[in-house]
């Protein structure tokens, strides 16, 4: 990145300099001292460099951070830098005493960006076909959560709310969330219980930034990763602003706030508190369905982080401790939550979670060798729900805990890095459920898991053509048992603006079919799982496993990435083009297809998914970005009843994003403009006649949406915003199938295919101080 | 008291050989772009006994940490030197400095304000 940093040391000396024609023209000599900005005490660098570019001429700062440097003329233009820091440039333009505070690289807060980087865009030197999302691009739609800020991002799907949760799930080359790895600064978080609603546990503007990993990720967060992996970068209390406060409202009567709260406790700790409320009180049923279009919501979530740094020992870290609670209606608009289901007669569903999360985490970095780091971290959460869906109760408490060291060096020197680590892990699961619709057996699933790993990672690169990364993992898992998770990646440029990359790996993971799967219980369907000798005998499992009777998921992933940078005019246009392949080994298939059930059984013929993707971005002019992006994704599970495409997946899509900003007259000021516009081929329904009579055929209609935003910044400290989402007011026919009688086995609120909601306007405002 | 000697001499030797084995030294060497950073460290850390480079173009700072049992910076100003970019004690063989990007030709005046 270039940046440049221009600051004016005094205009006092200017006369001075004016009055001295001596100083003109012989040797001029600057003195000065160099500091880092951010400590209390002033504390003095010692080994920076000075540089005069010009006269080439340099020097470095003695012990007590001061330098002197002789230069030809005046004014002048100095570079100064120091490891760990940014370097900056100075124009001199008299000869008083110079001092001058670096700031710390990561603290990026007033750094002039000179070359402006798209909000996202894939490195070129990383390995991994990793996209990286700054947290400008959250900023360029609603973003209330994290499910909603890829909607701007053309690697991952984000597909419509349905009408109970209300929350967004997301998709990676065609496969669902719960083949994606989620993490939350490598800690695992959507996952087990918070599965379906994890996504909105973390609030947008906790989002600082993320990393999309397409195909097989690493091997250190883990086996499960199946189509990729995000890491979320959340806030930090050193580089937020000292004070954040965002306020929300939308049409369909959604209300958000968000506060930030960052402080210095002492030189090396720094602490921060973020509050996140939002809720939704008022019953909207616009199409008259007598169905809430989306549920009556409340949430409060507070996260307290402190951090640690002390650069002279190398030591960082971060303690996290976090509550959440969150309440959801939904149904008929006649139902009453604080009835008991069985006494009323309508359909209804509530979902209350409350969850408490702590973390902690400790690097160290060798001050002398950079390159030898070592970490600790550590993980807990307690996951508490108690659902309702029609007559039929579902409760999960989910304890979880997790625990990773990792080292890192080099072989030989720093184009051979390596990783070793030790992972573990503890997960315990209590289910309370009713399999049948009208809540009258009731089942409880209870199981403990423990795991433990070890890893080792080696990353090759050339610094020039080639980068490969070798991932290899062996765990044992009291259910999984002994197995091994091999992972690689590889990188190599064959041309200047060429650059291919290769992906190959192996995930396993035990699906949590109900949490995993709510929208089973929005429906009069009874839910079947068939374990070992309840299958078919052409279909049969060996025996019935582990957990729910099912056995683990396997699968590998590959596929390869292409990715070129042409020149349009005066500027780059990057095409994309990747491909991978999902090949299961073995999968948990959820079956809509039988009338009156949803059945849960592990296939034996083979499912695979292929996607295709071909993507475009181009910056036409200053301060206009265009993204484009066709996506093919050509599915099939193997049922019972035979090969198909899984439902409500879309063979083709399209996807477009503009973005331009229009500088105001003053600085800071600039209108910004996103539009974002979407379309959805057919999906597939399931083959089931109550389908066929409400829809006349097997095949949604496709879907078409665009949303529009307008932020308006007055300087850094102020932003107000207003957005359309789905302006072409698209909205999916009938919702919900046989609504009528949702005590009935054909009731089914689960098909969602595009916005219920149809158009809506939300707008907000940010307000920063520093 | 003989045994803390021979211990106190054991950990000295130890951490001496800490010391060589990661020893720290800068070169100043020339060059104008990115393109000359990534021909510097390349051919920096190819040399046996190099662990880590890191060459700022602004400052010309190359910053070295190598093992000083295999290699010294001498050996590092040398290679870097016969890959195009020169430095305090060697200069770039003629063949070598010719053979870098026509925009790397940091000898050139035009080249460096062209730069700046």
């Amino acid at each position: 990145m270039d940046i440049s940093f221009k600051k004016n040391i005094g205009f006092t000396g200017l006369m001075l300099a004016l009055m001295v024609p001596a100083l003109m023209n012989g040797q001029i000599t600057l003195k000065g001292e160099l500091f880092d900005s951010t400590a209390g005490q002033k504390q003095t660098l010692f080994g920076a460099n000075v540089y005069h570019p010009q006269s080439q001429s340099g020097t470095i700062t003695d012990e007590n951070g001061v330098f002197s440097l002789e230069i030809p003329r005046l004014p002048a233009r100095l570079v100064v830098s120091y490891v760990g820091y940014q370097s900056d440039t100075l124009d001199i333009k008299d000869v008083s005493f110079i001092s001058y505070g670096l700031s710390p690289e990561s603290d990026l807060e007033q750094v002039v960006v000179k070359t402006r980087r798209s909000s996202q865009f894939i490195s070129s030197f990383s390995t991994e076909q990793v996209i990286r999302v700054s947290s400008d691009e959250l900023l360029k739609a609603a973003c209330c959560n994290l499910s909603e800020s890829f909607e701007t991002n053309p690697a991952i799907d984000v597909n419509f709310s349905d009408a109970v949760t209300g929350t967004k799930q997301i998709k990676m080359l065609g496969l669902t969330s719960p083949y994606i790895l989620i993490t939350a600064e490598n800690i695992p978080v959507v996952r087990g219980a918070a599965q379906s609603l994890g996504l909105s546990y973390v609030p947008g503007t906790w989002v600082e930034s993320m990393q999309i990993t397409k195909g097989a990720g690493s091997v250190i967060n883990g086996y499960e990763s199946i189509a990729g992996q995000i890491n979320v970068e959340l806030q930090k209390p050193v580089s937020d602003q000292p004070f954040y406060f965002n306020a929300f409202l939308a049409g369909n009567g959604r209300q958000e706030f968000n506060a930030h709260l960052n402080t210095v406790v002492s030189d090396k700790w720094h602490t921060g508190i973020y509050l996140h409320g939002n809720q939704r009180q008022r019953s909207v049923d616009r199409n008259n369905d007598g169905y809430l279009d989306t549920p009556i919501a409340k949430q409060l979530n507070v996260l307290n982080r402190w951090q640690y740094i002390d650069g002279e020992r190398g030591l960082v870290s971060f303690i996290n401790a976090r509550v959440l609670r969150d309440h959801k209606i939904s149904g008929q608009s006649a139902f009453r939550a604080d009835l008991a289901p069985q006494s009323q007669n309508a359909w209804g569903s509530t979902i209350e979670t409350d969850r408490a999360d702590l973390s902690a985490k400790l690097g160290y970095v060798n001050p002398d060798i950079t390159w030898q780091t070592a970490g600790i971290q550590g993980a807990w959460s307690l996951h508490n729900q108690k659902s309702s869906f029609g007559l039929r109760p579902y409760d999960i408490d989910h304890q979880s805990a997790y625990l990773t060291l990792l080292y890192n060096s080099i072989i030989s020197d720093t184009r051979h890095k390596i990783k070793f680590g030790l992972n573990g892990t503890y997960d315990r699961y209590e289910e309370r459920l009713s399999l049948d619709a009208l809540g009258v057996n009731e089942t409880r699933f209870n199981r403990t898991e423990r795991g433990i790993g070890v890893f080792t990672e080696y990353a090759y690169n050339d610094l020039d053509k080639l980068g490969v990364t070798l991932g290899l993992r062996l765990d044992q898992h009291n259910l999984l048992g002994l197995f091994f998770t091999p992972r690689l990646h590889l990188k190599y440029q064959i041309l200047p603006e060429t650059t291919l990359r290769g992906s190959i790996g192996r995930g396993k993971r035990i699906p949590n079919i109900f949490s995993e799967h709510l929208n089973v219980f929005t429906t009069g369907r009874n839910i079947i799982i068939e374990t070992g000798s309840d299958r078919p005998e052409n279909n049969a499992q060996e025996s019935t496993g582990n957990f729910y009777g099912l056995h683990p998921e396997i699968a590998w992933n590959y596929g390869f990435s292409l990715q070129q940078k042409i020149s349009v005019g005066t500027r780059k246009m990057t095409l994309g083009f990747d491909y991978y392949r999902t090949d299961f080994e073995r999968q948990v298939v959820v079956d809509w297809e039988q009338v009156g059930s949803v059945r849960f059984y592990n296939n034996v013929g083979s499912s695979w998914a292929q996607s295709y993707q071909f993507d475009l971005s181009y910056r036409p002019w200053d301060l206009f970005d265009m993204q484009l992006a066709y996506k093919y994704y050509d599915l099939s599970t193997a049922f019972d009843s035979g090969d198909k495409r899984p439902i409500l997946t879309p063979e083709h899509r399209v996807f477009a994003n503009l973005a331009y900003e229009l500088e105001g007259i003053r600085p800071n000021h600039p209108l910004k403009f996103d539009v974002t516009f979407n379309w959805l081929g057919n999906q597939r329904l399931p083959e089931l006649p109550q389908v066929a009579a409400l829809y006349g055929q097997s095949f949604t209609p496709t879907v078409m949406t665009l949303s529009g935003q307008i932020t308006k910044q007055w300087g850094p400290h102020f932003d107000l915003y207003f957005g359309v989402e789905n302006i072409g007011d698209f909205r999916q026919d009938q919702p919900i199938i046989n609504g009528d009688q949702p005590f009935d086995s054909d009731f089914d609120s689960s098909m969602v295919y595009g916005p219920i909601f149809g158009r809506m306007w939300y707008t907000g405002m940010r307000y920063k101080f520093e | 008291m003989k045994n803390l000697i021979t211990l106190l001499a054991v950990f000295m030797a130890m951490n001496l050989s800490a010391q060589d084995k990661n020893a720290k030294g800068s070169l100043e060497v020339d060059g104008v772009c990115g393109m000359c950073k990534a021909r510097i460290e390349k051919a920096a850390i190819k040399l046996t006994g190099v662990k880590s480079v890191q060459w700022s173009v602004e400052s010309h700072e190359l910053k070295v940490i190598y093992d000083a049992r295999k290699t010294n910076l001498d050996s590092i100003a040398k290679q870097v030197a016969n890959a195009g970019h020169d430095t305090k004690k060697f200069t770039a063989p003629d063949a070598a400095y010719n053979a870098v990007n026509p925009c790397c030709k940091y000898r050139d005046e035009e080249v460096i304000k062209a730069h700046q």
